[in-house]
Formats: C-alpha cells, sequence, structure tokens
C-alpha cells in the first residue's frame, strides 16, 4: 500500500544546519596528541583512545586529531534519531571495531579464496576477472592496471579502512588535478583540507555524520583546479571486508571556479550473518561556474531472504554550490543494503546555482529504504529538479523524503520534484515524504508523485512474446526508471540496468 | 498426414465461475490460414487468451495440442518459445521501454529458451530493418516506448512485426482489423500476407468480413457462444456479412 504522508518531523527540516554552514569558521583547530600505537588491528568499542589511534594510525597532523577529538565530545552528547521509517535494533557502536587496517593487504591470495556468492554477483554484473580480483581484495590484484570500469576511469579503491589503490594519478597530476586518500590529503594538502573538511557537513550535523567525523578511517579526496575539465571519471570503489567492521570513509570534493568533473561511487560487500554499519559524508563545493556530478551505483549486501544480515548504511551527503551559476548532480542507484538512511542534498548558494538529484531506489526481500534528497535554496535565481523512483519488492519498506526550502534571499528560486513509485506485489510499502517550505514569495515549487503496479496485463503481454516472470519484470522496472537511467554515465548505465534484475530476483513467481 | 500446427478438442474454460468456452472443436493443418467470426462477447478473445495460456482462466476440459504437443501445463512464455504468438486486440502499453529494445529482449528470451544462442546486434539490426521496411515502422517509431502514444494503426503494425521477428509457427490474430482505416489496413494485411509462407499457421479472429478481403482465409469459422457452429469456406465469411448472426442464436450484440 501506498500513502501520502504529512510532514511533522521538525528535526528533518536542517534550517539549523543551513545556520551552521553559514557560520563555519574551519580554522580553529590548533591543538594536537601523540598516541603510542601497538597493534594493527583496533578490538572492538568506541572511546576516545580509539579516536586517538586511529589518528595516529594515520600519522595525522595535530589539528586533524583535535578536529576529530572535537567530533567525539559533541557525539557524546547526541542521541540515535529515530524520525525515519526505518525499523531496527539499537546499534552497540562497542561491538564495532572501528578500525582494520587490511594488513598488508590481508586479502584472500587468489580468486580460489573469495566467497563464490560474491563471485556469482560480479560475474552477473559483467566484471572482468582482474577486476574482480581488485574487487574481492586479492592480494596484488590492485597494483596491477585493471579498474571496475574501463580504461578510462581513475579508481581510488577502499577496502574497509585503508585506501589501496589510486590509478592514473600522475595523468592527472599533469593538469593540476589531485586525486587520492583523504588521509594523504590530510598530510600533503592540509591547506585545502583545512579549508574544506567540515564546510558543508558540519562536525556535529547530525549523529552519524558526527561519529565519522570522530572515526573517519579513509575516503577519496578531489581537487580540480580553476578553469580545468577533468579529462576522466574519477571512481572510487567501496568495499567493506572485514567481520565486525564498521566503514566510516569520508569523501571531499573541491571544483574551483570554472572547473569540471565526474565522479563515480561504487560499493560492494561480502555477505555475512550480523550487520554491518556502514556511515559515509561525503563533501562536495563547487565554486563559481564549476560543475559536480556525482553518481553511485549501491550495491551492498542487503540480507539474505529472511532479512537476516546486510549493511546498515547511513549516509550523510551534501554538496554546496558555494559560487555563481555552479552545478552539483546527484545521481544514485541504490540496490543494496538492508537499511538506507541516505538524503544528498545541494545547499544553493551562489546565485543562479543549480542542484539536481536523480534517484533510483530498489528494495526487495526486507530491505528499508529512507531516501530522498534536500535542496536548499539561499541565492537568487538558483533552481533544483529532483527525479525520484521507487521500486519496492518482497516485504520491503521504500520511502521517498525531500526537502525543497526557499530562504528569504531566494528570490525566483524553481525547484521540479517527480516521485514516482512502483510497487510489485502486495507486501511491500512505497511512501512519500515531501517537506516544501517557502520563505520567498517569487518561488516557484512544483512536485508530482506517482504510485503504480506493474499490470497483469502487462506481465502477459511480455509473457506471450517469450520473456519469463523475471525477465519482465526487469524489463518493465527498467523502463520504469528510464528517466533517471539517462543521467548516469555509460560506464554505470549497463551495470545498473544487470543490478536491476540481480536486485529483483525472487520478486515474482 | 502431417501433424497439425493447432489441434483444440472440446475445450472448456471459465473466467470468476463463468464458462466462456463451451467446447471449441478446431484443427488448423500446416500453412492454412483460417478466420473465426462472430459476435461481441461471444469468446473470440477468450480463446485467443486461453490458447497464449493468460492465467486468470481455468480451463476445465479439453486439450489444446501445439504441433502435436499438449501446452495446457506451459506457461505463457513456454508457448511462446513453443511458437505460439498472439497479436493483442488491445496492444499493451509498455512505458519507458523502447520498442527497439523490447523486440531484442523478446527475440533473445524466446531463443534462451530453446537452447539458441543471442542474436548477434548486426544479425538483429538486420532483421529488424527488414521487417520493418514491410511493415512502415521506421527508426523513430522503434526508439519510441512501446505502443505508448501509438496510434491505432502504429500498435497493429508494432504487432505484426513483432510477429515477423518472432517467426512463429501459429499465429493468433485477435481483430487486428479494429482501429484501423483502410490504409492502415493494407499495410497490416500486406504484412500478414508475407509471412503466410506454406507452413506457418493462422487463426485470423475478426468480427468483420472486411479484414477477409485482404487477408483471405482457407477456413472460415462461425463462434457463437462459446463454440463453433458452422465452417466452410471464404465465401462463408460473405454470406455472414450479408446475413448477419442472427441465425446463430445468442442474445444480439
Ligand atoms: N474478466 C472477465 N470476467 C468475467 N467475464 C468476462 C471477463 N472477460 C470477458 N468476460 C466475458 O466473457 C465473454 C466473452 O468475451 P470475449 O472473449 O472478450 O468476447 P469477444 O472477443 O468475442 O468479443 C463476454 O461476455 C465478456 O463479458
Ligand atoms: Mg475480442
Amino acid at each position: 500500500m501506498a500513502d501520502y504522508d504529512i510532514p511533522t518531523l521538525k528535526e528533518e527540516i536542517d534550517r539549523e544546519t543551513v545556520e551552521q554552514v553559514l557560520a563555519l569558521d574551519v580554522d580553529k583547530y590548533k591543538y594536537g596528541f601523540e598516541t603510542e600505537i601497538e597493534s594493527d588491528v583496533l578490538p572492538p568499542g568506541l572511546t576516545e583512545e580509539t579516536v586517538r589511534f586511529i589518528s595516529a594510525k594515520k600519522e595525522e597532523p595535530e589539528w586533524m586529531l583535535e578536529w576529530r577529538l572535537d567530533a567525539f565530545r559533541r557525539f557524546q552528547t547526541l542521541e540515535e534519531p529515530n524520525w525515519a521509517k526505518l525499523h531496527y535494533p539499537k546499534i552497540d557502536l562497542q561491538a564495532i571495531s572501528f578500525y582494520a587496517a587490511p594488513k598488508s593487504f590481508n586479502g584472500p591470495k587468489s580468486l580460489d579464496e573469495v566467497d563464490p556468492e560474491l563471485l556469482k554477483t560480479y560475474a552477473k554484473l559483467g566484471i572482468p576477472l582482474k577486476e574482480q580480483a581488485i574487487l574481492a581484495g586479492v592480494q596484488g590484484a590492485a597494483e596491477s592496471v585493471g579498474t571496475p570500469f574501463g580504461a578510462n576511469v581513475a579508481v581510488d579503491a577502499v577496502f574497509d579502512s585503508v585506501s589501496v589503490v589510486t590509478t592514473f594519478r600522475e595523468e592527472l597530476a599533469k593538469v593540476g588535478i589531485i586525486f587520492c586518500s583523504i588521509s594523504e590529503a590530510v598530510r600533503e594538502h592540509p591547506e585545502l583540507v583545512k579549508k574544506y573538511l567540515g564546510s558543508v557537513v558540519p562536525v556535529s550535523d547530525n549523529y552519524y555524520a558526527t561519529l565519522n567525523s570522530a572515526v573517519f578511517t579513509d575516503g577519496s579526496f578531489v581537487y580540480i583546479p580553476k578553469g580545468v575539465r577533468c579529462p576522466m571519471e574519477l571512481s572510487t570503489y567501496f568495499r567493506i571486508n572485514e567481520k565486525n567492521t564498521g566503514q566510516f570513509e569520508r569523501t571531499l570534493i573541491i571544483a574551483d571556479d570554472d572547473s569540471y568533473v565526474s565522479y563515480l561511487e561504487g560499493c560492494t560487500a561480502p555477505m555475512r550473518d550480523e550487520n554491518q554499519l556502514h556511515a559515509a559524508v561525503v563533501e562536495l563545493v563547487a565554486l563559481d561556474n564549476a560543475e559536480i556530478k556525482y553518481s553511485t551505483v549501491q550495491n551492498w549486501y542487503p540480507g539474505d531472504k529472511d532479512g537476516k544480515g546486510g549493511i546498515y548504511n547511513f549516509v550523510t551527503k551534501r554538496g554546496d554550490c558555494r559560487g555563481v551559476n555552479s552545478h552539483i548532480s546527484w545521481t544514485q542507484v541504490e540496490t543494496g543494503s538492508a537499511i538506507t538512511w541516505k538524503y544528498p542534498s545541494c545547499i544553493l548558494r551562489g546565485d543562479g546555482s543549480r542542484g539536481e538529484f536523480y534517484s533510483i531506489a530498489i528494495s526487495n526481500g526486507y530491505q528499508q529504504v529512507d531516501s530522498g534528497t534536500k535542496m536548499i535554496h539561499l541565492g537568487k535565481n538558483t533552481s533544483s529538479r529532483i527525479i525520484s523512483k521507487g521500486i519496492a519488492a518482497g516485504f520491503s519498506d521504500n520511502t521517498y523524503r525531500g526537502q525543497v526550502s526557499a530562504h528569504a534571499k531566494a528570490k525566483n528560486a524553481r525547484n521540479f520534484t517527480q516521485c514516482d513509485s512502483l510497487l510489485i506485489g502486495d507486501k511491500c510499502g512505497a511512501h512519500t515524504v515531501p517537506y516544501i517550505e517557502s520563505r520567498n514569495g517569487t518561488a516557484v515549487f512544483e512536485h508530482e508523485a506517482t504510485t503504480s503496479k506493474i499490470s497483469d496485463d502487462q506481465m502477459f503481454y511480455c509473457l506471450q512474446r517469450g520473456l519469463n516472470e523475471e525477465e519482465a519484470v526487469a524489463l518493465i522496472v527498467n523502463g520504469f526508471v528510464r528517466d533517471v537511467l539517462q543521467h548516469l554515465p555509460m560506464e554505470f548505465m549497463v551495470e545498473t540496468q544487470k543490478l536491476i534484475s540481480i536486485s529483483l530476483e525472487g520478486s515474482v513467481g | 498426414m502431417t501433424t497439425p500446427v493447432l489441434e483444440i478438442r472440446n475445450l472448456h474454460a471459465r473466467i470468476e465461475e463463468r464458462e466462456i468456452l463451451k467446447g471449441v472443436n478446431l484443427v488448423i493443418p500446416q500453412g492454412e490460414v483460417h478466420a473465426i467470426m462472430g459476435r461481441n462477447g461471444s469468446g473470440k478473445s477468450t480463446l485467443s487468451y486461453v490458447l497464449a495460456g493468460k492465467e486468470d482462466y481455468e480451463v476445465t476440459e479439453g486439450e489444446i495440442l501445439l504441433n502435436g504437443e499438449n501446452i495446457l501445463e506451459m506457461e505463457p512464455d513456454e508457448r511462446a518459445a513453443a511458437g505460439l504468438f498472439l497479436a493483442f486486440q488491445y496492444p499493451i502499453e509498455i512505458p519507458g521501454v523502447a520498442t527497439m529494445t523490447f523486440l531484442k529482449a523478446a527475440i533473445n528470451a524466446q531463443r534462451k529458451a530453446r537452447g539458441e544462442g543471442e542474436l548477434s546486434t548486426p544479425d538483429f539490426m538486420r532483421a529488424v530493418k527488414e521487417a520493418g521496411a514491410q511493415l512502415n515502422v521506421d527508426s523513430a517509431m522503434l526508439k519510441r516506448p512501446l505502443n505508448v502514444g501509438f496510434s491505432g494503426g502504429e500498435k497493429k503494425r508494432a504487432e505484426i512485426m513483432q510477429m515477423a521477428l518472432l517467426k512463429p509457427s501459429l499465429a493468433v490474430l485477435d481483430e487486428t482489423d479494429s482501429g484501423l482505416d483502410i490504409d492502415a489496413l493494407q499495410v497490416v494485411s500486406k504484412g500478414v500476407n508475407a509471412l503466410r509462407d506454406g507452413k506457418r499457421s493462422m487463426l485470423v479472429i475478426t468480427h468483420y468480413q472486411r479484414l477477409l478481403n485482404h487477408i483471405v482465409p482457407d477456413v472460415v469459422h462461425v463462434f457463437s457462444d462459446g463454440r463453433i457452429v458452422e465452417s466452410g469456406d471464404k465465401d462463408l465469411a460473405l454470406k455472414l456479412e450479408a446475413e448477419g448472426y442472427a441465425n446463430y442464436g445468442g442474445e444480439a450484440a
């Protein structure tokens, strides 16, 4: 059944966040500590020592440690939010290990040692063998040339807590682009990190972002200099490998004036009975006339058919269109995770800036998705566009939660929102929760929402032409998401179409 | 004698507790085109759906043999792969799925089910081009989502084009003439006639005799109240056109 909830939860309205962002002064950390390190692996639990350990392990400067400790202290005062339409047992942070360095890349020695189910999934996705080896964390594989997305994509792969390989760096460096792990950026480019880290998602933005700020282990850093069009797609491939680890990566992308970058993020995780926590933060900064395209294909383990295991994915992604006529677009394909809590957002601060959100969220089995976006119009003549396609099958629950707001100075703000849900079967749920808030009379916001089912007639028609039930559902769903699919880079489009079939397996019959 | 392509024996079928087919008997030998004519509501579409295996219908008695094989236990997609094609009276819209994409998915699904390899893209394109030319289906139409916003003529042309590509041994055409003006009717009929190759059999369902001037049948059957009540050659269609269905009982349509 579908419904149309009336927004009541004030926590979700993040005027507070906006004010924090506006007020932020990132240059205030001057203290430092040193910690002795004994061990490579951190036992479960979260204390101040955990934070010091991670920072020391990463050979971070003092200001970075202090930044983390500040976040940790704030985190201790926060409560886990409960406004999302999600149900799960309380997460015991003391049972999670917050740092799991792949001990000199302690992965499998060859593909023979990799979980065959995982390899099956890779094979279905059409990922070549050599690249499967990288994704599966096979020792030494990452040093070979392959990347998961073909030749013209630069990849930074994050396995558990550590960034392992960054390809094509030299080629990028020729045009002044910095593409490296965030740990390396902290050491090598402190002026940029200090200036921008936490400037879009403030340390105390929300429970999970604050946790991430204290314990983030790795992630990617990108800086595109003024006037440079990044000559290739940049990409991060995330992978949770170790048992009982949380993954807390942190990504920071800065597009300086008149620059352009397209960034792809892919995720996989092996099957585990336990739930694993993932709480990432992604910050994007687009300066004058700059454009950032950020695309995600999230395919983390969703749990088994009875709802056991799977990733808890609590992610904070936000882009700041800081410069005039800047442009940020988020495109996401969410098919994995037991729980997805994710609202990639845009702060449209620069006059004439533009934000876009294109989303495909598929839930099957016992998956729960609460995802959407926020478009916060601050500048004049800002515009935003939201197209969300939610597909619910099995016993899953799929909620679109979106906020569009215009502040007093956002003259002529424009938003168009299209939010479509497709239900497969009658045991799943789709919900649409739009928050619309305008403090400017010249703002024009349009919202359209539909909920539909795959009709028996459509199914019969496809079957009559020879497609089996699963093929028919996949084809119809691919048609349903076409408007969004078109916004994906080529590398992801084919993969996504296959992913749709895989994630809807067992949804009919 | 070779096995008939279609043999229906004493077929009874119901939907929602209501019996619609009440003992259909029909044999279509290889290469023959048979027409079924009958008033609206007599059960013609029901027969086509039951042949294709639509799940709402319950077969309570009888048999359907396709090329000698009983298909009643088969799923609709298995029947399709076995060579049965149904051109729908009201083709269904598939939003967002380009006609071309749909054609490729259908062809490859059937090939897969028969244990054949996928058609290569050049081979597929060649086949599409050939079938498209015959039916005035251009590449602009192939890019549009299947049947979405298609005119009546475009829908029927797309149906026949699928038939041309899927090469069934038995094609059931349900009111393919409905909603067509005379020009469209000619294009569609030409497309259908091009697929009469002496081997392929067809069951052409229609309410009006007009279509049978263009697709000339070998045998005409009159359908009334869920069964065939009379059979004859193509002149039977002309007689029906002149006298109407009144002589065959049942309520007036
Ligand atoms: N879903 C249904 N439920 C009940 N009766 C139906 C249903 N579909 C069709 N019928 C009935 O079955 C009879 C035959 O319909 P149909 O096969 O469509 O006839 P025709 O194609 O000859 O016009 C009609 O009386 C119609 O009302
Ligand atoms: Mg009919």
